[in-house]
């Protein structure tokens, strides 16, 4: 199928800014979904509140628009009661982890088989430019005029510890990685998070003076690497590019369906 | 496989929001933006059909037709 065949064309040209990262996420997904060839009546796309939560509007799937953060129990609810649907949950890096940080952790820890799509671009650009837990310590925000000093939080090792089963990180610079981890991503059963370097040029580029969106997409080259590099041992502040975790673990549908058997029969 | 070979650039000018993402990361500098500020292909005989411009586009305006 084209492109053209799983987006909402009536919705276009879309709401986000010129450049905006999370448009290339849309891009890359389409092309994952594509590839996978899966059929996108068998896709649930559950999105909360933010630039980045949007992307459920403009995808021709089944899709959920919730509230702020809550994105994750929503799709918990389509999967424990469909468990044959494919779960994709995008959310921005204030949405998953500032407001839906609780929700985020713990269906990390129940290992429930979807796919958390993280699209980081490191402020909230819906409301204007607040820091989030991920705009990082030192960084300028409008709510942040003489600096951040929150640190923010790893999301892969964040993801990790919380019991994730597949972990990836990518950008939007590196669209082709991009599309492999996001289709890695879905294939994997068990909780699955994609952390994607987005870029914000209208409020975090603008505030912290990192350019147009081709320079800030110029620093992704720059400021990440594969996992494992040399180029990591010889500068550890690189971040790295890749799959950190991708490992077999009961999945909570599947455990939850032996648990009904086992009610069933009474013992 | 033979290498794809390049019929036209669709660009969706509705679309194209001018933001030179394509027009940069293109390795054979082939897009350029016009007066209006959307892409075009001003040089499409150096184009290699990479599509690196259609999956880099963050407004879905760029497909790259082969033969």
């Amino acid at each position: 199928m084209a492109i053209k065949d799983y987006i909402r064309e009536r919705f276009f040209p879309h709401m986000w800014c010129p450049g905006c990262g999370h448009g290339i996420v849309l891009n890359g997904l389409i092309r994952a979904v594509e590839e996978l060839g899966i059929n996108k009546n068998d896709i649930v796309m559950v999105s909360g509140i933010g630039c980045s939560s949007r992307i459920s509007g403009y995808l021709d799937f089944h899709t959920l628009h919730t509230i702020h953060g809550r994105a994750l129990p929503f799709a918990t609810g389509i999967k424990m009661s469909r468990p044959e649907l494919n779960l994709l949950v995008p959310m921005g890096d204030g949405d998953a982890l500032a407001i839906g940080g609780n929700h985020f952790i713990h269906a990390a820890r129940r290992n429930i088989d979807m796919t958390a799509i993280v699209m980081n671009n490191r402020i909230y650009g819906m409301t204007g430019g607040q820091y989030s837990p991920l705009s990082g310590y030192g960084t300028l925000a409008t709510t942040a005029p003489y600096t951040n000093i929150d640190h923010s939080f790893d999301v892969v090792k964040l993801a990790a510890a919380a019991g994730a089963t597949f972990v990836a990180r990518s950008t939007a610079y590196h669209v082709q990685q991009l599309t492999d981890v996001i289709k890695q991503a879905i294939t994997h059963k068990g909780f699955s998070v994609v952390e994607i370097l987005s870029q914000c040029p209208t409020y975090f580029g603008r505030k912290n003076k990192e350019g147009s969106a081709v320079d800030m997409m110029e620093r992704m080259k720059d400021i990440t690497t594969p996992i494992g590099s040399k180029a990591k041992k010889e500068n550890p502040d690189l971040i790295e590019r890749g799959v950190f975790v991708n490992e077999d673990k009961p999945e909570y549908c599947s455990e939850y369906n032996k648990i009904i058997e086992r009610a069933m029969k009474g013992n | 496989m033979a290498k794809p070979k390049l019929k036209e650039h669709l660009i969706n000018r509705n679309w194209c929001k001018g933001c030179g993402i394509c027009v940069h990361f293109c390795p054979k500098k082939v897009l350029e933006l016009d007066s209006e500020e959307k892409a075009f292909a001003a040089r499409p005989q150096d184009c290699i059909a990479c599509k690196l411009c259609e999956l880099r586009c963050p407004d879905l305006a760029i497909e790259i037709i082969t033969e």
